[in-house]
């Protein structure tokens, strides 16, 4: 699976959000996603990166090994 | 999940006030995010106890549904589910933590 891909996985799941895929070590394997969307208004951290994987729920399983997530509500 | 590791996984969360689910022992961590959680926690000096997941397939797995939350690691206070890596490193930026703790 692509930067790209996971970005459109996650930009489809939470429509409106903004998706920022970084790759600190080039390794396209250990990332990190900073998501902002106005969604996570109100919702606690667990939940807020409970919505982010759900829109991996696949993925998680097996391509992605190190997904860091930061989330934001703007 | 068999009830049986449903129990094992209970009752290791109720073992210590702070429990920690991680790839490798805080001594010798076998992945960078366990790594982060367990230098947090000694930083803190907040006192925890661990079990190793590559240990227990069945607690590997078992854990993900447990939490509804689909990586390893997972850090538990007072038996309850606090977060993975990032939350527990933003959670401690922010005191958060440490007043959960205290």
């Amino acid at each position: 699976m692509t930067i790209p891909e996971i970005q459109a996985k996650i930009e489809a799941g939470l429509p409106g959000s903004t998706v920022q895929i970084l790759d600190p070590y080039r390794d396209g394997v250990h990332i990190k996603a900073v998501v902002t969307y106005k969604g996570f208004s109100g919702k606690s951290l667990i939940e807020q990166h409970r919505m982010v994987y759900a829109t991996l729920r696949e993925e998680m399983k097996e391509e992605i090994h190190a997904l860091a997530l930061e989330t934001r509500s703007e | 999940m068999e009830a049986t590791t449903k129990s094992q996984i209970e009752d290791l969360i109720k073992s210590k006030k702070v429990f920690l689910f991680m790839k490798g022992t805080p001594e010798m961590p076998q992945c960078g995010f366990s790594a982060g959680v367990v230098t947090v926690l000694k930083n803190l000096k907040i006192d925890f106890g661990s079990f190793n997941v590559l240990s227990d397939m069945k607690v590997r797995e078992g854990i993900k549904e447990f939490a509804n939350w689909p990586t390893i690691p997972q850090l538990y206070i007072n038996g309850e589910f606090v977060g993975g890596h990032d939350i527990t490193v933003q959670m401690a930026s922010s005191g958060e933590l440490q007043k959960m703790v205290s």
